[in-house]
């Protein structure tokens, strides 16, 4: 914190405003961001509670909204607007916290972001309901949604580029004022993410601006799908990583401080974000592996360049553990797993991004599987693949937020975590827990048994294997019912922090790096670097495959609305 | 860069796994050919009634114990229905779409792929049992997506 800040903060203080840690205008910033996701959180948890329902028979269509609404709402605000706005939120505090205050311009420049992004998420959501726009929040071509859609989502994607230049810029002041000095960690991997998530959205924004835009606003009547789904996949993988990062900035910088230890290495930390981005791009094709129009060997070549991308969770992992065990050694722990015994776990801080981390085990080896070529005509477009991806962004990164929010939405409100408020926390952990224990397990299994996913109630003929799916369909209702409890526990317990529980000043917790680690190099803050290196690799995986489809194009698909 | 010499340990023993699980299904996919259906053939989405062999969809004797199946995707069905085939058969998969994308699952088998419009999409199977088998899209196509499925059966 710098001399400007301590004399802010003070001033503050003096008037008997909330003191945090981060200034007031700063954490009125973040909250906007954090509060909105919240209802994104109700909206979208709802949803998929009712999808599990009617995927069972147990409740048909509710007014006419069916199943693929329903969907199309779900996967939208869970997987694009809750996340997208909590981190947002979260990174502003991150920023807030390591450089003090914000300058006014970068700082009304994240204002406009956030209203850009609200505008974007209230356009998208009337045409969903509007039912203008039944295309899953994938929006594959050629199905041809409403513009006002496409405009929204437009806008949405703006409000985040206007927001990550303001942190951009922030985190350029800072170097200006401090030559030859490392910004904080955190701010380091805020950045990154950031960085990310611009270079991510390029894709997905060609393909809304200059396809399918044009396509629904009738300016053109042909559309190229397969440039078109490699454009949303460039997007779609890095997407991952957008909504991961954060959760490993929490565990890589808050975990250590919680449970009474320090940075492994803050070296390694900046090492494993470099290399997200590096390989987070040329690999969407894993996800495209069972498409006609492209090249088997350049299928191959992005599995090579996915599976690099396993090394930097590689890192994280050691990371951690190598932190809980450093604890456990301080507090007398023996044996290889005798720090289990020595860590926080009435906690909520510590347990729920904790069991984040126990449920991306198997994620990861999830994934290894997933983007395994061959092995994935097992699993592709099966349920399988949505009980993936709720245990790693589901589970890892959702409870990672959860175990976040319950300090930091007191933090930016100038109120405390109080016992009883940590405690619903940790009835709420479990619940979770158990709810995506249920319903991700259910839905691995029955997708290994075929079950396909995105699919309402289906009887297929009243086949015999139908009735096979009918367990698990069970399993996840049950799933679905406690997540959807969790969710109004979590809530209940954010609007108390928010503006209930006593005043105060809540603890940022941020670790310090172990002493005998090794010094930062320098060339981490070579941007300029980085960044070529980033796109000579997207240009590497990705220049004649995109050449070949333009040159080997089909004619164009018209666009349909069957919904 | 000093890295810690377990961490060394780990990270050598994750990268080499991996290029492990890497040769492995790299030599299956270039060695014995699995690789995944990856069709190049192109066709006018608009014309497929129009064009070959897309004109007569259905199952086509080829050889002794080899067929050819030819078949639409379009929402909400597959075209033929109903196919039937004898034990122990193996059948190319020739598949496209006439209007968006589909999915063409063959539950219990390891037939899944793609159907997107433009695109001929090909697989091939044998199917080693007889009995009734169930073909799904499994990619979202439109309200009535959940009701797009059909039937083979393989006869003795
Ligand atoms: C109350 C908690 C939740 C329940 C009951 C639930 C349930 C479901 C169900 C039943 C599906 C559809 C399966 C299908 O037919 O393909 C689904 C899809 C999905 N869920 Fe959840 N989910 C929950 C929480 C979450 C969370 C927290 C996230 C992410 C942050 C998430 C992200 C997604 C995504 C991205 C899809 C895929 C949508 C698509 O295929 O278009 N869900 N969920
Ligand atoms: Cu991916
Ligand atoms: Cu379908």
């Amino acid at each position: 914190m710098n001399a400007i800040s301590k004399k802010l903060r003070q001033f503050e203080m003096e008037r008997g405003l909330p003191a945090t840690v981060i200034g007031i205008k700063e954490a009125k910033l973040a909250f906007a961001h954090v509060s909105f996701s919240l209802v994104a959180l109700l909206i979208g948890g709802l949803c998929g509670l009712l999808q599990t329902m009617v995927r069972t028979g147990v409740i048909p269509e509710i007014a006419g909204v069916g199943y693929y609404e329903l969907l199309t709402a779900h996967g939208l605000m869970l997987a694009i607007v809750f996340t997208t706005l909590f981190i947002f939120g979260l990174l502003f505090s991150f920023l807030g916290q390591s450089f003090g205050r914000f300058e006014d311009f970068p700082r009304r420049l994240g204002w406009v972001g956030f209203w850009f992004m609200i505008l974007g998420v209230i356009l998208v959501t009337w045409m969903v309901l509007a039912g203008e726009a039944s295309v899953l929040y994938t929006f594959y071509a050629p199905l041809k949604a409403h513009p006002v859609f496409y405009i929204g989502l437009v806008i949405f994607v703006v409000g985040t580029w206007i927001a990550s230049g303001a942190m951009f810029r922030m985190y350029a002041d800072y170097k200006r004022e401090h030559p030859g000095v490392h910004p904080p960690l955190q701010a380091y991997m805020s950045i990154m993410t950031a960085l990310l998530w611009v270079v991510a959205t390029l894709g997905v924004a060609a393909t809304i601006l200059f396809q399918l835009l044009p396509l629904s606003l009738g300016w053109t009547d042909k559309v190229g799908i397969e440039l078109s789904r490699t454009l949303f996949w460039y997007f779609g993988h890095p997407l991952v990583y957008f909504w991961l990062l954060p959760a490993y900035i929490v565990w890589y910088t808050v975990i250590p401080k919680i449970v009474g230890g320090k940075i492994f290495s803050d070296a390694l930390a900046r090492m494993s974000f470099l290399l997200f981005l590096l390989f987070s791009f040329p690999v969407g094709f894993h996800h495209q592996l069972l498409e006609p129009g492209i090249s088997a060997f350049w299928k191959y070549v992005q599995v090579v360049l996915t599976f690099l991308v396993i090394i930097p969770s590689l890192m994280t992992a050691f990371s951690m553990f190598a932190t809980f065990e450093l604890v456990g050694r301080r507090k007398k722990a023996t044996g290889i797993f005798g720090w289990v015994k020595k860590m926080p776990y009435r906690d909520v801080r510590f347990l729920a991004p904790f069991i984040g981390m126990l449920f991306f085990i198997p994620a990861g080896a999830g994934g290894v599987i997933n983007a395994s070529h061959q092995l994935n005509i097992i699993v592709h477009n099966t349920l399988w693949v949505t009980g993936h991806f709720h245990i790693t962004v589901g589970a890892a990164v959702a409870l990672t937020f959860f175990g976040t929010a319950y300090w930091l939405v007191p933090l930016l409100r100038g109120r405390t975590l109080t016992s009883a408020m940590n405690r619903l926390g940790l009835v709420q952990t479990a619940a979770w827990t158990i709810g995506m224990l249920f319903m991700s397990t259910a839905m691995h299994i029955s997708g290994l048994l075929g079950n396909p996913r995105r699919t309402g109630p289906a009887a297929y003929f009243k086949d015999s294997l139908v009735a096979d799916w009918i367990p698990y369909h069970v399993a996840m209702a049950i799933g679905g019912t406690i997540l959807f409890i969790s969710i109004l526990l979590f809530l209940y317990a954010m609007f108390q922090l928010a503006f209930r529980t006593p005043k105060g000043t809540e603890e940022f917790p941020i670790a310090e790096t172990e002493e005998e680690a090794m010094a930062t190099p320098l060339f981490f803050e070579n941007w300029k670097l980085w960044i070529f290196v980033t796109f000579a690799l997207i240009a590497f995986a990705y220049t004649v495959p995109i050449w070949h489809m333009i040159e080997n194009a089909p004619p164009g698909a018209p666009g349909w609305k069957l919904w | 860069m000093h890295i810690h010499r377990l961490e060394k340990i780990w990270l050598i023993f994750g990268a080499a796994m991996l290029g492990v699980f890497l040769t492995i299904i790299g030599v299956s996919a270039f060695a014995s050919g699995n690789q995944p259906p990856s069709d190049a053939t192109l066709i006018d989405p608009t014309k497929v009634d129009q064009t070959k062999p897309f004109d007569k969809p259905g199952l086509k004797k080829i050889d002794d114990d080899r067929y050819e199946a030819i078949i639409v995707a379009q929402a909400f069905q597959f075209t033929p229905k109903d196919m039937v085939i004898p034990k122990g058969a193996t059948v190319d998969f020739l598949v496209t779409s006439k209007d968006v994308v589909h999915g063409f699952e063959i539950i219990k088998t390891n037939v899944n792929m793609m159907v997107v419009p433009g695109h001929i999409n090909s697989i091939e199977y044998t199917f080693k049992e007889a009995g009734e088998y169930l073909v799904v899209c499994n990619e979202y196509c439109g309200s009535g997506h959940h009701m797009m499925a059909t039937k083979i059966k393989v006869v003795e």
